[in-house]
């Protein structure tokens, strides 16, 4: 029996997440003699907290870029450019989830420390996913990521709607990691291995592969785990309800950090067991992007809760990232498709939290003035907030200039090429535009609102909003206008993702 | 001492009984409406899992699997907290944990 | 099918050990009944009130705390095992896993989920 060593468990190579994971512990403890009248002591204990460890990740990236990708315990992580840059874009949205909650927590009563260190534990979760490249770890990521956001969404107890979207938002999240589990273990017994490299053998031929029909029935539950996960049609159905009653702050990083992490795990999953099953799964995967898609996109017309709008969007959003999933079973197509995919979760998460953000300055202490008819007047009595909201809106919609627009645009980019030879994947991408057209129905209500309707729209903007609104509207707007390095990033992000 | 030839349980047993018990827990989930219930059978669902990893690994003759279990089994009993702690709450206010009337967000 | 007859064997000798000696004693044995005799079997003091009673939310919390350090134990066992052997940082590992559920305890106490009240 070979003990693992020092070395090969590579300590150095995973310290943002060691940082972030352990800063989440001590903070914990610390948050105990933090008197109730200063909890935004702790807030702000968090926020270095996310600096040190993008200290960390800057030092990580600089040594990627002179030795490239290295693995950590011992071939069970991996950190190579799509783990980097995945897990900047946690850390970003981390710190708007703070900013966003400092004064929402406060004026809805429910200031508790436990915020600030069960967001920075799922943060860790998320991170630890981008590096997994073991089954064991993706399990474990998933675990540590799922669990405190069960919590978080009840964390305006005793509110009823909160307790009810954390309860319907665990059971399903339950259910959804016994999928997930069952399936690791098929694919354990049908490849012999949890290790994503040894599956791939052994689903490709020429590794100890004892069954390699289990291991492609596993891989399937395992899609069923995290489709749950990223709010995939038909796993969607806790979405509403769990974005409408968690709490406003919860439900933004919520919507952009558990959906980037599942797609973390279902882009690495995927992507390494494609070249054996991509005519079974990447088939599949293509319908749900579709009727993902079509569901989210048609149902969010009806809303008129915007929480509960943005719920039905953010299944909408799922679908295009599952596009670019799709598109990234043909080889010379992945390196763009991933790239795409994960640029399309950065500028998702820019405008997603921004839009949230300007929910929270709107939302009344007694969790209502989050109906459509709100924003009435808006532009009037806050212009600054009606542009920045329009902007949001623009980019969820994907008309220029704004973040959304480019990431659709590479990922439409991606499914095209794909799309030669490949009826089903052209299809989904006309689905794709169409689907994109109808949103702007919805979306665009809100501009017509603000802009052309008489009202008072009220607005609540309190400092650490303003600048998380500020951060977000500059981020969707730079993105839309100079996406060059940022893509540029990601590409490079992604030469090394396969191996 | 263990007789080979009375007592080896092919390792097609285990997992024809795992994925019975799997099926179980799925239709408990599916079908039961109390939300101690349905925990029971995601329990049900995730224990079908270590029982099919136990198997494999015998079969294997590799111990991957057997930690695995372990770590499913730690994960499963921090889910079980969180979980019953959300029941109590839940049932504090609504003096009942049935999911049906978990309804108060329509749309 | 020779390994199941075991199997067989087993399943109706340990089906007789229970029913023989009851069935024997039902059978052989004089009956006399009084009131004293047919109350239920109680070991103690007799109920008062009814039992369906609903047990304090503490218990749970109770309940809570003692599964998770329960279960977490299953990491300890094969570390205990497997000391003589482990590098220092293996060691240090299992002490700081230590270390983070003491710290656990600590919250727990801290934040009066011990208090019976």
């Amino acid at each position: 029996m070979n003990l693992p060593t020092l070395e090969s468990i590579n300590l150095a190579a995973s310290l943002p997440v060691l940082i972030l994971a352990g800063w989440a512990c001590l903070l914990t403890a610390i948050d105990l003699f933090i008197s109730p009248e200063r909890k935004h002591w702790t807030a702000w204990l968090a926020v270095l907290g996310l600096l040190a460890s993008g200290v960390a990740l800057g030092f990580e990236a600089v040594a990627y870029s002179q030795r490239g990708a290295v693995s950590a315990f011992g071939d069970m992580a991996v950190v190579d450019g799509f783990a980097l840059f995945l897990q900047g874009v946690f850390l970003l949205s981390a710190f708007l989830g703070i900013l966003l909650a400092l004064n929402y927590l406060p004026r809805h009563n429910i200031e508790r420390g436990e915020y600030y260190t069960l967001l920075l534990f799922t943060t860790s979760g998320m991170m630890l996913m981008a590096m997994a490249a073991d089954l064991i770890v993706v399990f474990l990521a998933l675990e540590l990521l799922s669990l405190p956001l069960y919590v978080l969404s009840g964390f305006a107890h005793p509110r009823l709607d909160s307790e009810e979207a954390a309860m319907k938002y665990f059971l399903l999240g339950a259910f959804a990691s016994g999928f997930l589990v069952y399936g690791i273990a098929l694919t354990y017994g049908g490849a012999g291995t949890t290790l994503l490299s040894g599956v791939v053998e052994a689903l490709v031929g020429g590794g100890p592969a004892p069954n390699p029909v289990l291991a492609i029935v596993g891989m399937g539950l395992i899609l069923v785990g995290l489709g749950f996960k990223v709010a995939a049609v038909p796993f969607h159905m806790w979405t509403p309800d769990v974005y409408q009653g968690a709490p406003t702050p919860v439900t933004a990083f919520m919507s952009v950090g558990a959906k980037a992490g599942g797609f973390a795990a279902l882009l690495r999953v995927f992507l390494i067991a494609f070249p054996a099953t991509g005519d079974t799964w990447g088939v599949v995967i293509a319908i749900i992007a579709a009727l993902t898609m079509i569901l989210g996109n048609v149902v969010a017309i009806s809303q008129s809760n915007v929480k509960r709008m943005l719920a039905y969007s953010s299944i909408a959003h799922a679908g295009y990232v599952l596009v670019a999933v799709a598109a990234a079973r043909y080889p010379e197509v992945e390196p763009l498709a991933v790239s795409a995919a994960v640029f399309y979760l950065l500028t998702y998460a820019v405008t997603n939290l921004g839009a949230f953000a300007i929910v929270i300055a709107l939302e009344r202490d007694d969790g209502t003035g989050v109906e459509v008819e709100d924003f009435a007047g808006l532009a009037k009595t806050r212009p600054w907030l009606a542009i920045a909201m329009t902007l949001f809106m623009l980019s969820l919609t994907g008309i220029p200039p704004s973040a959304g627009m480019v990431g659709k645009f590479f990922v439409f980019q991606a499914a095209v090429q794909a799309s030669v030879g490949d009826p089903l994947i052209l299809t989904v991408t006309i689905i794709g535009v169409l689907t994109s057209v109808i949103s702007a129905f919805y979306y665009l209500r809100i501009p017509v609102m603000m802009y052309f309707r008489d009202g008072e729209g009220q607005a609540n903007v309190q400092p650490a909003l303003g600048v998380a609104l500020a951060l977000t509207a500059l981020a969707t707007f730079l993105l839309g206008v100079v996406p060059a390095p940022f893509l540029q990033m990601a590409r490079h992000a992604l030469l090394t993702l396969a191996g | 001492m263990l007789n080979e030839t009375v007592f080896l349980v092919p390792t097609s047993y285990f997992v024809i009984l795992s994925a019975v018990l799997f099926s179980i827990g799925v239709a408990g989930v599916l079908l039961r409406r109390n939300a101690i219930l349905i925990f029971m059978s995601v329990e049900l669902m995730l224990n079908a899992a270590n029982l099919a990893f136990v198997a494999f690994a015998r079969s294997l003759l590799d111990q991957g699997g057997q930690v695995f279990v372990f770590f499913v089994m730690t994960v499963a009993a921090a889910e079980v907290a969180i979980g019953l702690a959300l029941i109590v709450a839940i049932f504090r206010s609504k003096r009942s944990t049935d999911i049906d009337e978990l309804n108060s967000m329509e749309g | 099918m020779k390994e199941w007859t075991f199997i067989a064997i087993l399943l109706i000798v340990s089906a007789m050990l229970p029913t023989v000696p009851i069935m024997g004693g039902r059978l052989l044995g004089p009956r006399k009944p009084n009131e004293q005799k047919s109350s239920t079997y109680e070991c103690g003091v007799e109920t008062v009130g009814d039992t369906w009673v609903q047990f304090k939310v503490q218990y749970y919390i109770f309940a809570l705390v003692f599964l998770v350090f329960d279960i977490e134990l299953v990491f300890l066992y094969p570390w205990a095992v497997a000391y003589n052997r482990l590098p220092l940082f293996g060691v240090i590992a299992g002490v700081v896993f230590i270390i983070t559920l003491a710290e656990a305890l600590i919250y727990a106490w801290r934040k009066g989920a011990l208090e019976w009240l």
